[in-house]
């Protein structure tokens, strides 16, 4: 039944496709990859069928090839997603995605205290666990949780 | 090689332990031998973006002990930022007028920032619950001071655990050393698990009590805090704890002789006044260390000595 559906998002020739974003962070996954800022084709899906999320959402790039940090950003908000790396209309590479050790500018302070929440300094955080998920801000070195964790 | 020269201290976690050891020696050199007019021709800015009076004093007097200039403002309202300048046009700005900036801001991570925008070092004298490192090297003087070292000591902390700052930050640079620590307060304010897992890892030991007043005999040092009312969800709590936490005379009786109780002041009622005059009390003089410390990361960090 889910290979039906996922017909109706069509097959790139060269490119990456992002498979297994739950699809209430898909938009977060679009934003933090700046896709709204490129002129490439894209074509995304949300709300498909899946046996893993229930609903889940996926994206295809035409002719691009992101960088394993640059695409290990993605893993805050969607930890499963599965990156495929298609060239010729095949699967040639697959990767999972790990959650970085440090990240930058995607997740806001859970501290209303800290500066990045009063000026506009982009967000650092160490990561100290990764699961459970728990990030160190880099300026007021208090720890962001899972359960607090907001996306920018 | 100065591995302080142009760094700035922003949280105690900044500096090594060796490079703390450095400090703690410099400052005792310049306690016993006055260095003269070291900062001669230097201008340190003070910028109190929130009143501290004890410590902007105890800077001011560090630098001009030194013969050097100082300039700032005590709040922000007279300064340029009640007109709505940001903190980084403050810095910027600032740091054409001087050789290092103190600064003190109740935003959390304000002194980190203003560090990475700065040309000039950057001492952080308080960043809302965050960070007080000068704060946290003068308790260490202080310590080494009246105990001859820093290995080795059973320390007892008591009062507030969960929020206060200091004892949090003074934990972590005493982890380096063979430290036996003593947590004392109220069920609602306990030491945060964050504090007590770094212990564990390093395979320190620490107990925790409602009480000390059967087991202060055993402590090298007391570090006293305030218990504050308003921490407290059942005000009926507050009533019940607030007299545990107090330090009378009659408590320091059967201690050791080498016992030293400190305090980072200001002090509301959680040591009865009578403790003052007891030889073991040593929070005033601990308020003067602050100086020597102080002038002795003013001059590492402009590699001056």
């Amino acid at each position: 039944m889910g290979e039906t559906k996922q017909l109706s998002v069509s097959a790139i020739k060269n490119g990456t496709v992002i498979d297994h974003i739950p699809a209430d962070t898909l938009f977060s996954v679009i934003n933090i990859l700046g896709l709204e800022n490129i002129s490439n084709q894209i074509t995304f899906g949300t709300n498909l069928e899946s046996k893993k999320f229930g609903k889940k959402g996926i994206i295809k790039v035409e002719g691009i090839y992101f960088s394993e940090k640059e695409i290990n950003k993605i893993a805050l908000v969607a930890p499963a997603a599965r990156l495929n790396i298609i060239r010729d209309y095949e699967v040639v590479e697959k990767h999972q995605l790990t959650i970085p050790d440090e990240i930058e500018g995607i997740v806001k302070c859970f501290n209303p205290a800290c500066i990045t929440n009063h000026e506009p300094v982009t967000t650092r955080f160490r990561i100290v666990s990764k699961d459970p998920l728990r990030l160190k801000c880099h300026y007021c070195e208090k720890i962001t949780d899972e359960e607090h964790l907001t996306i920018i | 090689m100065n591995s302080l020269k142009n760094k700035s201290l922003v949280s105690i976690n900044d500096f090594s332990p060796r490079e703390i050891e450095s400090i703690l020696e410099t400052a005792a050199r310049f306690e016993k031998d006055p260095p003269g007019r070291l900062l001669s021709g230097r201008v340190i800015a003070a910028l109190f973006f929130e009143p501290s009076t004890r410590t902007r004093l105890s800077f001011e007097s560090a630098v001009k002990r030194l013969d050097g200039q100082i300039i700032g403002f005590a709040e922000a309202g007279s300064s340029s930022v009640s007109k709505g300048e940001s903190l980084k046009d403050t810095i910027r700005t600032v740091s054409n007028y001087s050789d290092l900036i103190v600064m003190r801001h109740s935003i959390e991570g304000s002194a980190r920032y203003a560090s990475e925008i700065s040309p000039v070092p950057i001492i952080n004298a308080g960043d809302g619950a965050n960070q007080h490192p000068t704060q946290t090297l003068l308790d260490l003087y202080s310590i080494k001071k009246t105990q001859g070292t820093l290995d080795g000591l059973n320390i007892f902390m008591v009062g507030d655990l969960k929020y206060g700052r200091t004892v949090h930050s003074l934990l972590i640079a005493l982890s380096n050393y063979n430290t036996t620590f003593n947590f004392i307060s109220p069920a609602e304010l306990r030491m945060p698990d964050e504090y007590k897992i770094i212990l564990d890892k390093k395979g320190l030991k620490y107990y925790e009590h409602d009480d000390f007043t059967e087991i202060i005999s055993r402590a090298d040092i007391v570090y006293m805090t305030r218990v504050q009312r308003e921490r407290f969800s059942d005000p009926l709590e507050y009533e019940k704890v607030k007299n545990i936490y107090v330090l009378r005379n009659e408590m320091l009786e059967n201690t050791k002789e080498n016992l030293r109780i400190l305090h980072p002041l200001p002090r509301v009622n959680e040591i009865e006044p009578e403790v003052d005059e007891n030889p073991k009390a040593y929070y005033f003089e601990q308020a003067l260390n602050g100086v020597f410390v102080r002038q002795a990361i003013i001059t590492s960090i402009l590699d001056l000595i």
